[in-house]
């Protein structure tokens, strides 16, 4: 068996072996130039850069259609990895036995209703959620009420505004998806509600985003609506930088920076995408102590029905 | 299943139950004092943990589909109400959504076990056809759920693998009009999905049914291989392996728990969460990691048949001849067999390298004809994916060494381990970007995986010397010198 | 059991007690395990949230009367005029069929708050628009199969059983009611 292997295995590189070696050297510049022009037209959140992006979109949904399992080549799959750098963060909802800082999530409901809210929808929640922040049901009321919903037909068979309940989704800062767009540059601005699960690194990538606007290295130009930004991966963001320090007015103290600012957000954001964290790792602990001890249990009877039978 | 003589119970209900419908005489015997070889070590255990998981799989599929909503605009939607506004939602669904993963880790450990130990060996070859009959079920069920949600990971997920059937010629596209009930995977698509998806699980019950029933005529297989030879080398199931069992499914479910509780979106792709959005593909679409190494298998096939490959394989598989012809003297043309596959070796990789495409554009070798193709790559690629599964159905007509355990199999132990290495491998390419170092890599782990059920097993069957076997298991165990696995 | 395990010795409460904790350990688990299935099917933190419904009673004149849905049902709100009051104290109670004064179905006189769905078979009473038919009792009429309410939204003639239900609604204001 040993000697049919191994003349097989010798008959195959004997012919492919020094051919491959060439071909993979050369291979490995191409690759990496092949990267960086992925990396300029990303399929994520940058505008359209002419025709370009749509085409290599097109291209790639065409390819999908078609079947073919996408390959390096076809697919901005290089940018993926490229580019982003999710900055190290500690969060006090990490680990099993982190919770949510309810002070830092109300802070973070304030900039997102002060400055993202203007174009970022968040339409999964409802106001009534509010309460889990600590908010009172009078607060939370009136928070609703401060927005106005539509609603209807009324018996005239017309829509109509009225100040929203807290039974309410969160009101959206456009009606579609698509007016979104038309009003951003083509780019609509995602949805919130499960951005912190939506993307690697969670509330660390979204704290890196807020914070990681500069200006691009030397030889890397931007198209206008283009911005660069450390943890975008392809480096390229549509988002402006979106808040500056002392935009929003805290009221209980704490730093108004954008470090701040967008540690609150990102803390929000989570509970937003994960609003019953702390009960499910409160059940799971308790699940997890019940098997623990149950285990010990079942392996004593185990033990003892065993005892007596050699195996 | 025949009926035996009754058994006698002192509840006077359970005795009038059993006289109409003897189903406590059927519990007793097949579950209480039913003979179970007495050396199982723990990888026995993971049949009864399929079996929990498959009830815990239903149970919370069921309370979930009270909630979901099977339709293109409110799919992703009713699956965050789930999560979000359901009393306990967000529990049932974590735990549906592990629970999979836990469910496939249970059976590929189970069939780890039957792989190692010879369960397929007769008299058990049937057994081992219904359980991969399960398997091929539940990849087709998790493949549909993992729609459901409507997301970009799911929705894209549905549109590349129901695109693989157009690459059967002549049907195919029209096939995959008739899976996608239009012409791209759209509402109609997911309506059918949810339908089978529930559907299937039930039939999957079934078939685990007549599965442990043809467990039981046959009797369980033991680590030893070898046949039990009365009752000093049995003990009854219950309670020896009832409470053996629950003891190894308790430390399993410690693990499900601490991976749905905790680290709930471990194994989930963040691109789940963003809704599906037909105009746009994700950068990177994974199967679930269950998938993966057969994904890969599906990728490595870069090639068509043409002319050189066909020659090629057709001389390999001639080469092979004396292997499945038993009448030919296997060591007479041992020699002889070597050269022939050396030859179709070689005439193959000119078909391979006639097609391997340069960096710097062009084929690695130009030969005339090379470009006719009789089967292209696409459909090559689905032939390999579900190759590697369909040949697990003739495993006992490949393996036919008399001798069952790999402990006793020194040289089918070391390639079947090989083979459980080359698994990961492919598991950890199917994820990966492929580049043309990964690409050929994973062409080594598929050839390799064939080669071992095609090649090596058949022959080993002739030319493995075992390991001399213990008597019997009672004296196996008396002498304790069978160590290890 | 296999002979090697029945043979009596001290340690044989110890293990029998072991045995009974697995037991009660595992049937507790399995219990405590399918709760939150069964009450995953009571109603949704949004279908409680429309639980209750708050009403501005400030544009309902005297004499109008409006309907709303509460948990999927109507709710029939009527601000009364004097004499409708009137008439629905001076009614003899005990000839009721379903005996019940009128202070016991209202919070303030002048508004009625009730179920608009007949006791009888389930169909919604007409007597909320203005020309619809009231019955002989000024107050409700079901086209269904007859039953008249009086001011008061008691049953005075026809097959239903019982008055028509008052919800539980409490008074956020003079002019406001939240209802559930």
């Amino acid at each position: 068996m040993k000697r049919v292997s191994g003349l097989l295995l010798a008959t195959c590189l004997a012919f492919s072996g020094p051919v491959f070696a060439a071909d993979v050297s050369g291979k490995a510049s191409a690759a990496g130039e092949q990267s960086i022009a992925a990396d300029a037209a990303p399929a994520g959140e940058a505008p359209a850069a002419g025709g370009e992006e749509s085409t290599l979109q097109a291209g790639a949904s065409e390819s999908a259609a078609e079947g073919d399992v996408p390959a390096a080549v076809e697919s901005p799959a290089a940018s993926h990895e490229a580019g982003g750098h999710v900055p190290a963060m500690k969060w006090s909802f990490d680990g099993p036995f982190g919770t949510y800082d309810r002070a830092s999530l109300q802070r973070g409901f304030q900039v997102y209703t002060q400055v993202c809210s203007a174009c970022h929808s968040m339409n999964r929640l409802s106001y009534r959620n509010l309460t889990a922040l600590g908010y009172s049901e009078a607060e939370v009321k009136a928070i609703a009420a401060s927005h106005n919903v539509q609603d209807g037909p009324n018996d005239e068979g017309e829509m109509f505004d009225r100040p929203g309940l807290p039974s309410d989704h969160f009101v959206s800062p456009f009606p579609n998806v698509k007016a979104a767009a038309a009003a951003n540059n083509g780019a609509a601005p995602p949805d919130l509600s499960l951005m912190a699960k939506a993307r690697h690194g969670g509330a660390s990538y979204i704290y890196g985003i807020l914070t990681g606007y500069a200006e691009p290295p030397a030889g890397q130009t931007l198209l206008p609506g283009q911005h660069w930004n450390a943890v975008m991966p392809g480096n390229v963001i549509a988002m402006p930088q979106p808040i500056q320090d002392g935009q929003v007015a805290y009221e209980d103290g704490s730093p108004q920076t954008v470090d701040q600012y967008a540690k609150d957000v990102a803390a929000f954001l989570t509970w937003a995408a994960e609003p019953h964290m702390e009960d499910r790792k409160r059940t799971g602990l308790k699940a997890l102590i019940f098997l623990l001890v149950f285990s010990g249990i079942m392996y004593g009877v185990k033990k003892k029905i065993w005892r007596d039978i050699h195996h | 299943m025949a009926s035996g003589p009754r058994a006698e119970f002192s509840n006077p209900v359970v005795n009038w139950i059993d006289e109409r419908l003897p189903v406590f005489t059927l519990v007793k015997r097949e579950y209480g004092v039913f003979p179970t070889p007495k050396n199982f070590n723990y990888f026995w255990n993971f049949g009864a943990i399929a079996m929990v998981m498959l009830v815990t799989m239903i149970l919370t599929g069921i309370f979930l589909a009270m909630n979901y909503a099977p339709n293109a605009t409110l799919a992703f939607g009713s699956v965050e109400h789930i999560m979000r506004d359901v009393n306990w939602g967000w529990m049932i669904r974590y735990l549906h959504m592990n629970g999979a993963s836990f469910f496939f880790l249970a059976v590929y450990i189970h069939i780890f076990r039957g792989m190692y130990y010879g369960s397929y060996k007769k008299p058990r070859e049937l057994l081992w056809i219904l359980g991969v009959l399960i398997y091929l079920l539940m990849m087709a069920t998790a493949f549909m759920g993992y729609t459901l949600p409507w997301s970009q990971m799911g929705g894209w997920a549905a549109t590349v693998i129901t695109n693989l059937f157009s690459a059967i010629p002549l049907v195919g596209n029209a096939l995959v009009s008739l899976l996608w009930g239009g012409f791209s995977v759209d509402n109609p698509t997911l309506n059918r999905f949810f339908a089978l998806h529930y559907l299937l699980p039930f039939v999957i019950f079934g078939v685990v049914f007549v599965h442990v029933w043809a467990l039981h005529v046959s009797g369980s297989n033991n680590p030893l291989g070898i046949d039990v030879k009365g009752p000093q080398d049995t003990v009854p199931f219950h309670p020896y392996y009832t409470m053996k069992d629950t003891f190894g499914l308790c430390v399993f479910l410690m693990v499900y728990v601490a991976v749905s509780f905790f680290a709930p979106n471990m194994l989930a792709h963040p691109d789940h969460f963003v809704e599906f959005d037909p105009m746009k593909t994700p950068p990177h679409i994974v199967p679930e990691w269950y998938f993966l190494p057969f994904y890969a298998i599906l990728r490595s096939i870069t090639f068509g048949v043409n002319a050189y490959v066909g020659a090629g394989l057709a001389v390999l598989a001639a080469a092979m001849i004396p292997l499945y012809c038993r009448k030919l003297d296997l060591d007479a043309w041992l020699g002889r067999m070597i050269g022939i596959a050396a030859a179709g070796g070689a005439i193959f990789m000119l078909g391979y390298l006639s097609q391997y495409e340069k960096s710097s554009g062009g084929h690695m070798l130009s030969l005339p004809l090379a470009e006719i193709v009789a089967v292209n790559a696409k459909f090559g690629g689905v032939l390999a994916m579900f190759g590697a599964v369909a040949i697990l159905f003739v495993l006992p007509w490949l393996d036919t060494h008399p001798v069952r355990s790999a402990r006793f199999r020194p040289a089918f132990r070391a390639a079947l381990l090989l083979l459980v290495v080359d698994f990961f491998v492919l598991g950890y390419l199917g994820a990966q970007v492929p580049t043309n170092m990964l690409t050929i890599i994973g062409q080594l782990c598929t050839a390799y995986y064939f080669g071992f059920f095609l090649v090596i097993l058949p022959f080993l069957s002739r030319k493995e010397v075992a390991l001399p076997l213990p008597a019997s298991i009672n004296d196996a165990v008396m002498q304790q010198n069978v160590r290890g696995a | 059991m296999s002979a090697d395990t029945i043979h009596p010795e001290p340690g044989e409460t110890r293990r029998d007690f072991l045995y009974l904790t697995a037991a009660a350990m595992g049937v507790v688990g399995t219990g405590v395990t399918l709760w939150p299935f069964i009450d995953s099917m009571n109603p949704a933190a949004d279908t409680l949230a429309l639980s209750t419904v708050e009403v501005d009673l400030a544009p309902v004149e005297v004499g109008q009367a409006i309907t709303v849905t509460w948990r999927g049902k109507p709710v029939f709100i009527r601000h009364r005029t004097a004499e409708e009051i009137d008439a629905a104290d001076k009614v003899e109670v005990a000839a009721l069929r379903d005996p019940e004064t009128d202070a016991m179905r209202v919070k303030k006189a002048e508004w009625l708050v009730m179920i608009g769905i007949c006791t009888h078979l389930g169909c919604v009473p007409l007597g909320q628009k203005k020309g619809e038919n009231k019955g002989e009792f000024g107050g409700w009429f079901c086209p269904c199969h007859g039953s008249q309410y009086d001011t008061s939204g008691r049953i005075r003639k026809g097959p239903a059983p019982k008055n028509l239900e008052v919800p539980k609604y409490e008074f956020l204001s003079d002019t406001h009611i939240r209802i559930g």
